[in-house]
C-alpha cells in the first residue's frame, strides 16, 4: 500500500461520509414533504427555494437551543448514548459498494471503502452494537418512559436480528460467499439474476425485519409517541436529540443500500455490461445505485405514513413465530435446491 | 426428597410493580387527564384516572349568570361538539318553561348538531387512529372537519364555541345559499367515508391492535352508565333520538348502529370505533331528510321577554351528543339565575369504566382504549 | 512497524478496560467497559487477519451476550454501589498464590524467547469462514452438536423457570 492508495481510500471515505450526511439531510427534508403530500399539506417551503434548505434550519435550530442535562441522570452514559448510536450508524456504509470500478490515470479505483471478505457480518455486527445506545440512554435517562422504550426496542433489535440473519444467510448460500462485491457481481446480467427474484420469501423476511431494525413504522415501538411519549430520547435535547434522529436516518439510509446491495443487485444496470463502458459504466452505476436506494427510502417514507403501529406482543409474535420459522424454512429448501443442483 | 422438591410455587415469582404516571402532560391523554397505572413489565395491573386539571366552576358559574349567560360555558363544557350541548342546554330550558319554537328552528337545529356530530366523531377517528400510530387518517379526518367549521363559521362566525342555539331559537338565520353550501357538503363528504375505511378501518394491523381489545361488556357498561356510541358499541342499541325523541327526530328516518363484534368480540374498541364510523352515514342521512324539508319561511326566534325567568320547579332532560346521554337537571327559584344546575356527562362515565376494561392490557392498548372511549376532558372536569 | 506499535496500544486499552472491568463498582459501569474490552480484542484480532473471529467476538459478545447483561442489570436496579462483603484472609491467601504462579508462568514464557508479541497467525486459515465451517461440520460435529443441545436445554430450563403459568 503507497501514499497514493492511502490517499484514495481517505477521500473515499470522507466523500462516503459527505454523502451519508447529505443524504440524512435530504432525507429529513423527504420525509418531511413526502409525508406533507401524503397528509394532504404543504409541508416545509419557506426556507430557500421549495423549503430546500429546512434541514439547515433544522440543524441550527437544535444547535441554539438549550441543552438540557437533568439532574436524576447518570451523566456519564447519558451523554455517552446519543454518540454510541450514531457512529455505528455512520460507520456501516464502509462496506458497501456504490459503483463498478472507476480508471482514473491508469489506476483501478473500486468504488468502495473497504472491501472485506465478510462484509455482511461486519453490517450484522454493527447493527448489534447500535442497540448499546438506545438500551444506555433509555436506562442513563432514569425515566420511566425512556427505560420502558429502551427495553422495548433492544428486545425488538435483538428478535429482528435473527430473522434478518437467517434471511441473509440464503443469499450467502446462493453466492458462497460473505464478501458484498460477490454478492453483487453474482447478480450481474439479465434482470432475472438479482436475488429478489431467486428468493423472494428471503427479501420479504428480510424486507420486514429491516423496519424493524430501523425502528420505523409499524415498528416504531421504541419510540411510540403515542404510547411513550419519546421513548427512549425523551430525556434528550438540543444536539443530543438531534443526533438520535440522524443515527436512525443514517440507518435508514444504509439499510436501503444494504437492500439494495443484496436483492437488487446493487449498482447492476440489467442488460448492461458496466465494465465495458469504462468510467461513464461506474459513474452510470453510481446514478443507479442511488435511484435504487432512493426507492427504498421513499418506501420507508411511504409505509411510514400509512400504516398504524403494532404492539409490543404482537411485534414479538411476528417475529418468533413467523418470520423466524419462515426464513429457517428458506434457508432449508435453498439449502435443498443448491444441494441438488450441484 | 420426592416429585414435590422440583414444583414451584409460581406464585412467589412477583414481579416489581412500577407506577407509571400517564399525563398531565402526554401526548394521547386527549387533554389534561392523568392516568396513575400500575404496571408489572408492560401488563397494567390497576389504573386510576386523576381527573379535575381542567376544572372551571362550570357549574357554580351557572348559578350566578342569567340563563341566557349559561350558554357560552355550555360551549365549553364539550369544546369538540358546541352546537349538541347548546342543543340540549336549550331543550331543558324550553322544557322548563313550557315554550314551543317554530318548525323552522327545530330544523336548523337539527341540521347543525348532526353536522357538529360529524365533526365531533371526525375528531374522535382521527385521534383514535393516531392513538394506535397512523399519522395520516388524523388529517384527513381533519380535512374534511375544516369543512364543517368553515360552514360554521358562515353560519355564526365562530369555528369552534358557537354560542348558536338559543332559549327559544337560535341566534341566526341561515344565510343566504348556506343549504345549498350543506348540500355540496354532504356530496362531497359521503365518499370520503369509504376513504377512512380503506385507510384505517380494514387495515390488518388496525384490526389487530383494536377488536378484541378492552371490550365493553353490555351490562359492565349499563351498570356504569355509559352511553353513546360506546354503549352501541357494546351491542345495545339505545340512542336518545329513537328511544325518547326530542325536537323533531321522529320525523326522519335512520338507523341506530351498534357494534357486532364482526372483527372480534362485541364491544372492543374496534366496534365503538365502527360505530362513530357508521353514524357518519347515518348523521348525512339525517342532514340530507333535514335539508328536503325545512322550510323556507319562519322566524327563527320565539317570543321572550328580555330576561327569562321561568317557573319555579325543576327539570330533567338529556340529548344526544356525540359522546352520549348529555342530561341537565336545572333547579329554578323563579329568578333570572339558576338557582342550581347540573350537567349529566357521558365522558365522564366512560372514563370511569377504564380500569374495569383496561386492566390487563398492555400500556399501548391503554391509550388504544382511552382513545376509542372518546372522552372530552373539558365536559369531564367541567 | 505501525502495526506492532497498534498492537501495543490495543492491548494495553484491553488489559486496563478488563482491569477497569473488575475493579470498577458500578456493574452497568462495568459491563459498558466489558464491552469496550471485546471491541478491543476484536481488533486485535483483525491484527492477527482473523477476520471472522474479529466479527464474531462483536456478534456474539457484544451485540448479543452483553446486551442481555446489560438488560439484567439494569432490570434489577443496581444503581447504588452495593457494599462487598469482607474478603475471607483464606480466599486472599489462594487469590495471591495463584496470581503468583499466573504471573511466573507469563514471565518465563517471555523469557523463554517469544521476541514480539505480536506475530500474525501464519496460515489466514484461523480466520476464515470457510475453514471454520469444514471444521465445525466435520471434524468438530459432534462437539458441535452437543453444544448446540446444551444451549437448548438451557433455553428452556429458563422459560420454564422464569414463566409464572405454562
Amino acid at each position: 500500500m503507497d501514499l497514493i492508495d492511502f490517499i484514495i481510500i481517505c477521500i473515499k471515505v470522507v466523500l462516503v461520509f459527505a454523502a451519508t450526511m447529505l443524504a440524512v439531510m435530504g432525507m429529513i427534508y423527504a420525509e418531511r414533504r413526502i409525508s406533507a403530500f401524503i397528509q394532504n399539506r404543504l409541508g416545509p417551503n419557506r426556507v430557500g427555494p421549495k423549503g430546500l434548505f429546512q434541514p439547515l434550519a433544522d440543524g441550527l435550530k437544535f444547535l441554539m437551543k438549550e441543552d438540557i442535562i437533568p439532574t436524576a441522570v447518570n451523566k456519564p452514559l447519558y451523554l455517552l448514548a446519543p454518540a454510541m448510536l450514531l457512529i455505528p450508524a455512520l460507520m456501516t456504509f464502509a462496506v458497501i459498494p456504490f459503483g463498478s470500478s472507476l480508471t482514473l490515470f491508469g489506476r483501478q479505483i473500486s468504488l468502495q471503502v473497504a472491501n472485506i471478505n465478510i462484509g455482511v457480518l461486519y453490517i450484522l455486527a454493527l447493527t448489534s452494537v447500535g442497540v448499546y445506545g438506545i438500551v444506555l440512554a433509555g436506562w442513563s435517562s432514569n425515566s420511566k418512559y425512556p427505560l420502558l422504550g429502551g427495553l422495548r426496542s433492544s428486545a425488538q433489535l435483538i428478535s429482528y436480528e435473527l430473522s434478518m440473519g437467517l434471511a441473509i444467510v440464503a443469499i450467502v448460500l446462493m453466492t458462497g460467499s460473505l464478501r458484498l462485491n460477490d454478492i453483487v457481481s453474482s447478480q450481474q446480467g439479465h434482470l432475472f439474476s438479482w436475488y429478489v427474484f431467486k428468493q423472494p420469501l428471503a427479501f420479504l423476511i428480510f424486507l420486514i425485519a429491516v423496519y424493524a431494525e430501523t425502528n420505523r413504522l409499524p415498528f416504531d415501538l421504541a419510540e411510540a409517541e403515542q404510547e411513550l411519549v419519546g421513548g427512549y430520547h425523551t430525556e434528550y435535547s438540543s444536539m443530543k436529540f438531534a443526533m438520535f434522529f440522524m443515527a436512525e436516518y443514517a440507518n435508514m439510509i444504509t439499510a436501503a443500500a444494504f437492500t439494495v446491495t443484496l436483492f437488487f443487485g446493487g449498482w447492476d444496470i440489467p442488460f448492461v455490461d458496466e465494465a465495458a463502458m469504462g468510467n461513464w459504466g461506474a459513474l452510470l452505476s453510481g446514478i443507479a445505485f442511488i435511484l435504487k436506494t432512493a426507492f427504498f427510502l421513499f418506501l420507508y417514507i411511504w409505509v411510514r405514513w400509512t400504516f398504524p403501529r403494532f404492539r409490543y406482543d404482537q411485534l414479538m409474535n411476528l417475529g418468533w413465530k413467523v418470520m423466524l420459522p419462515l426464513a429457517l424454512l428458506n434457508i432449508f429448501i435453498t439449502g435443498g435446491i443448491l444441494t441438488i443442483i450441484s | 426428597m420426592g416429585i414435590e422438591t422440583l414444583t414451584l410455587d409460581r406464585s412467589a415469582i412477583q414481579g416489581e410493580e412500577m407506577v407509571l404516571n400517564i399525563g398531565p402532560q402526554h401526548p394521547s391523554t386527549h387533554g389534561v387527564l392523568r392516568l396513575q397505572v400500575v404496571t408489572d413489565g408492560e401488563i397494567v395491573t390497576k389504573i386510576t384516572p386523576y381527573i379535575g386539571y381542567l376544572h372551571r366552576c362550570f357549574e357554580k358559574h351557572c348559578e350566578n349568570v342569567t340563563y341566557e349567560q349559561v350558554i357560552p360555558f355550555v360551549d365549553r363544557c364539550d369544546y369538540i361538539a358546541s352546537m349538541n350541548n347548546n342543543f340540549g342546554y336549550a331543550v331543558a330550558m324550553e322544557e322548563l318553561m313550557g315554550i314551543e319554537v317554530s318548525e323552522k328552528v327545530h330544523y336548523i337545529r337539527v341540521i347543525v348538531a348532526e353536522l357538529n356530530r360529524i365533526a365531533s366523531h371526525l375528531l374522535a377517528i382521527g385521534t383514535f387512529g393516531l392513538d394506535v400510530g397512523a399519522f395520516t387518517p388524523f388529517l384527513y379526518c381533519f380535512r374534511d372537519r375544516e369543512r364543517i367549521l368553515d360552514l360554521f363559521e358562515l353560519l355564526c362566525g365562530a369555528r369552534l364555541l358557537y354560542n348558536y342555539i338559543w332559549v327559544g331559537g337560535v341566534s341566526h338565520d341561515f344565510p343566504i345559499g348556506f343549504v345549498e353550501k350543506v348540500y355540496e357538503f354532504l356530496d362531497y363528504f359521503e365518499p370520503k367515508i369509504q376513504e377512512y375505511n380503506d385507510l384505517l378501518t380494514f387495515n390488518k394491523i388496525f384490526i389487530e391492535r383494536t377488536a378484541d381489545v378492552g371490550v365493553l361488556p353490555a351490562d359492565v357498561a349499563i351498570s356504569y352508565g355509559v352511553s353513546g356510541p360506546n354503549l352501541r358499541g357494546s351491542g345495545v342499541k339505545w340512542d336518545l333520538r329513537k328511544n325518547e325523541p326530542y325536537s323533531i327526530y321522529n320525523k326522519f328516518d335512520f338507523d341506530i348502529p351498534i357494534g357486532t363484534g364482526a372483527m372480534g368480540t362485541v364491544g372492543g374498541c374496534w366496534d365503538r370505533y365502527y360505530v362513530r364510523i357508521r353514524e357518519l352515514e347515518e348523521s348525512v342521512k339525517i342532514t340530507r331528510q333535514a335539508l328536503d324539508q325545512i322550510p323556507r319561511e319562519g322566524d327563527v326566534h320565539a317570543a321572550l321577554p328580555k330576561k327569562i325567568r321561568p317557573p319555579k320547579g325543576h327539570v330533567y332532560s338529556r340529548t344526544e351528543t356525540p359522546r352520549g346521554d348529555l342530561g341537565f337537571y336545572i333547579i329554578s327559584d323563579g329568578k333570572p339565575k339558576p338557582f342550581r344546575l347540573k350537567l349529566r356527562s357521558p365522558a365522564f362515565t366512560a372514563l370511569s369504566c377504564i380500569n374495569e376494561i383496561a386492566r390487563g392490557w398492555m400500556i399501548a392498548d391503554v391509550i388504544a382504549i382511552l382513545g376509542s372511549l372518546d372522552i372530552v376532558l373539558g365536559e369531564i372536569d367541567r | 512497524m505501525t502495526l506492532s506499535l497498534l498492537f501495543y496500544i490495543i492491548s494495553t486499552l484491553t488489559i486496563g478496560s478488563a482491569l477497569l472491568v473488575v475493579l470498577n463498582r458500578n456493574a452497568v459501569y462495568s459491563a459498558v467497559l466489558l464491552v469496550f474490552t471485546f471491541f478491543n480484542l476484536s481488533i486485535l484480532y483483525l491484527l492477527l487477519e482473523a477476520y471472522f473471529l474479529a466479527v464474531l467476538e462483536i456478534i456474539i459478545y457484544a451485540g448479543a451476550i452483553m446486551v442481555l447483561f446489560l438488560f439484567v442489570i439494569m432490570l434489577f436496579n443496581v444503581g447504588k454501589e452495593q457494599v462487598l462483603p469482607k474478603i475471607m484472609s483464606f480466599q486472599r491467601a489462594v487469590s495471591l498464590f495463584l496470581l503468583v504462579i499466573f504471573f511466573t508462568g507469563v514471565s518465563l514464557f517471555t523469557i523463554q524467547g517469544v521476541q514480539d508479541l505480536h506475530q500474525p497467525a501464519g496460515s489466514a486459515s484461523i480466520g476464515n469462514v470457510t475453514a471454520i465451517g469444514e471444521a465445525l461440520f466435520s471434524k468438530y460435529l459432534f462437539p458441535f452438536e452437543i453444544a448446540s443441545i446444551l444451549l437448548l436445554v438451557a433455553l428452556i430450563g429458563t422459560v420454564y423457570l422464569a414463566k409464572r403459568k405454562i
